[in-house]
């Protein structure tokens, strides 16, 4: 499933996990590649991505709801009361989802095709919305600093700055995330997950564990 | 796929002082504290710029050493950081420890300890219904019901290791909302807009030693803790259950003597007794027969009494061995009519119960006595065989609702001792701190 090409900047072989990525990172140069058809273009480069702890790696496989993910690629955040990750996660079934960890706690989530969704100005903490017949109170917003990518995305996402995310949380272990990244807001449906319960293989190792 | 070293932990010199400063949490940590003067530095600059020196009345060892391991519910965790917070109720500081667990795979979890009472708390994945309708306010999650026990406003007196947060002693503080569902508690905790809910399990001081492998005996706990399970709790329960089905054998054993007792009326007679000087009063039945086994025998006495009283000597003799069994029995009666209205004193009859007679022929000997100028009585004799008697049935029942109700007295004591120290200080007991809402 891996149509091979070559990074436009330093000629090293691309590899595709994921047929239906849009974006990628060339491993060697850190060119960040977007699609063109067939071609790749350059958009830009990744600067070194800091040092993180999360135990998440690129190639990293796991099980949700007895469907198997790999990790493909991953958008790193910063915010001044640390950093997540959200790793695209694709399933053995070709959808995309995202498996997020945020110091050691993880969810996963996946893109929810919602529209009318509140804008960014009219959110604030407590208020209530209704996805899909489930009851989320926004508990969170966090403007976070996007710090970079890795491997594939499902979207190009490159050229950002500062970016709103507002965490809702139901009265369970389901949550939503809405992404203002874009000038269209995009809402994010998951839920909490136990590390364990993920099955994951491939993990980092971690000197001393 | 990145192929960087795996992380290691961390090693530098404190820019403030130079003494040697380790970061054992990999990339989590934001504030790491230098033990040795005491500087909160922040652990993403590349520097480690002071953020902050904070004076130290006296150097605080956490019991649990930073950098020791310890195994969680299975999983391997490492004290990372430990901070003491603190209350003040009116004027009175309360501290607490706070370890900060971490496991790079499963991320943080906290141990707290106040005066020996311990908790296991991971931050909850699930927002709390919170019910504020009632006189007390309840959260419901996971299943449970936890009932509020107070608010607290908590800052942070002494920081020593890492944090995946911006630590600062002395600054913000952070309200505190605890509910309880012993042996579980929440903790809802809210600094400036952000709110975070815990979850606690009490553990014991012995638990947390075994799982660190800590020397000697952790220190004794003092009181009762908020979300201490009772010792009496979960004992009382079965202990009502037994009482219950105990009581249900009684009833069965009770239904079965009641059931299948003879009470039959063996001797009926009807006297007259008129106190004359010199006469003899005393007289003898007929014979009558006792049957079955040995059980008991009840006399009954019916007398036409009036503002009046009489005394009857009673022998129940075996007519085979010679055997007596004496009783006496006083009965009066009195009645009338004064300022509070009608009065009655005693009754016109009386019954008596002689236990364990065996079977045979017996009969009775009478000796009635009144008092000398009194007219006269008529009465009735009548003896049953064998009745079934409820007494013993409910002195028994009575015993046996000794164990359940002691346990039961000394739980609600406990269930006192525990709100006592809560916003809701139970009647009866006097208020002692907590009441600051």
């Amino acid at each position: 499933m891996s149509p091979t090409a070559n990074c436009p900047n330093c000629g090293a072989p691309i590899r595709f996990r994921w047929s239906s990525a849009v974006q990628t990172v060339c491993e060697f140069c850190h060119s960040i590649l977007v699609r063109r058809d067939v071609n790749l273009e350059r958009v830009g480069k990744v600067a070194d991505l800091p040092a993180d702890s999360s135990p998440i790696q690129i190639a990293t496989e796991g099980v949700y709801r007895n469907r198997a993910f790999q990790v493909v690629g991953r958008i790193l955040y910063e915010y001044e009361e640390g950093g997540w990750n959200e790793w695209h996660a694709v399933f053995s079934d070709g959808a995309s989802g995202w498996l997020s960890d945020a110091q050691a706690e993880y969810a996963v989530s996946f893109a929810a095709p919602v529209t009318g969704l509140p804008a960014a100005a009219t959110v604030a903490r407590g208020q209530q919305y209704r996805f899909n017949g489930a009851l989320y109170e926004a508990t969170c917003l966090t403007r976070a600093r996007y710090r970079g990518v890795e491997g594939e995305l499902p979207f190009e996402y490159w050229n950002k700055d500062e970016v709103l995310f507002v965490d809702l949380e139901a009265h369970d272990a389901r949550f939503a995330t809405l992404d203002y990244s874009d000038p269209e807001p995009l809402l994010f449906l998951g839920e909490m997950v136990e590390f364990d319960s993920l099955r994951l293989k491939n993990l980092r190792q971690f000197e001393g564990w | 796929m990145s192929t960087a070293p795996p992380p290691q932990v961390k090693s530098f010199n404190c820019p403030g002082c130079g003494a040697p400063v380790v970061i054992r949490g990999f990339g989590t940590a934001l504030s790491v504290v230098c033990g040795n003067c005491h500087s909160v530095l922040d652990a993403k600059d590349p520097n480690f710029a002071v953020l902050q020196r904070f004076q130290v009345a006296e150097r605080i060892q956490p019991l649990i050493p930073l950098g020791t391991r310890g195994k969680i519910r299975g999983e391997p965790y490492e004290v990372v950081g430990f901070q003491v917070r603190t209350i003040t109720e009116q004027g009175v500081d309360y501290s607490w420890d706070e370890y900060l667990l971490f496991n790079p795979y499963k991320g943080f979890r906290y141990l707290t300890q106040y005066q020996g009472h311990w908790n296991d708390v991971t931050v909850l994945r699930t927002l709390p219904e919170v019910d504020t309708s009632g006189p007390r306010p309840v959260a419901k999650v996971l299943g449970g019901t936890f009932r509020h026990f107070q608010s607290s406003q908590a800052r942070t007196t002494y920081v020593l290791g890492e944090f995946p947060w911006r630590v600062q002693v002395g600054g913000e503080t952070t309200t505190c909302n605890d509910f309880v569902a012993p042996p579980r508690m929440l903790s809802e905790e809210t600094t400036g807009s952000e709110t975070t809910w815990s979850l606690g399990e009490y553990i014991t001081g012995r638990q947390v030693w075994d799982a660190f492998q800590l020397p000697g005996s952790p220190p004794g706990a003092v009181g009762v803790f908020e979300n201490q399970p009772s010792p009496y709790g979960g004992n009382l329960k079965e202990v009502w259950l037994v009482c219950a089905l105990l009581l249900l054998a009684l009833v069965g054993v009770a239904v079965f003597f009641t059931t299948f007792a003879r009470n039959e009326e063996v001797f009926s007679g009807s006297y007259h007794f008129a106190p004359h000087a010199g006469q003899e009063a005393s007289f003898v039945t007929d014979f009558f027969e006792l049957k079955g086994r040995t059980s008991n025998v009840e006399l009954s006495t019916r007398t036409d009494l009036s503002n009046n009283w009489a005394y009857f000597n009673y022998a129940l003799i075996s007519a085979d061995t010679g055997q007596a069994f004496d009783f006496g029995r006083e009965v009066s009666y009195y009645f009338g009519r004064d300022s509070d209205g009608a009065w009655t004193e005693g009754g016109q009859n009386d019954t008596a119960v002689v236990p364990a007679i065996p079977s045979g022929r017996y009969y009775l000997r009478v000796e009635p006595e009144m008092d000398a100028t009194a007219a006269g009585v008529e009465y009735s004799i009548s003896v049953r065989r064998d009745v079934p008697s409820v007494s013993y049935f409910l002195i028994a029942a009575l015993l046996l609702l000794v164990p359940p109700v002691f346990l039961m007295f000394r739980s609600m004591g406990f269930e006192q001792a525990r709100w006592r120290e809560s916003d809701y200080t139970p009647a009866g007991s006097s208020a002692s701190g907590g009441d600051d809402n």
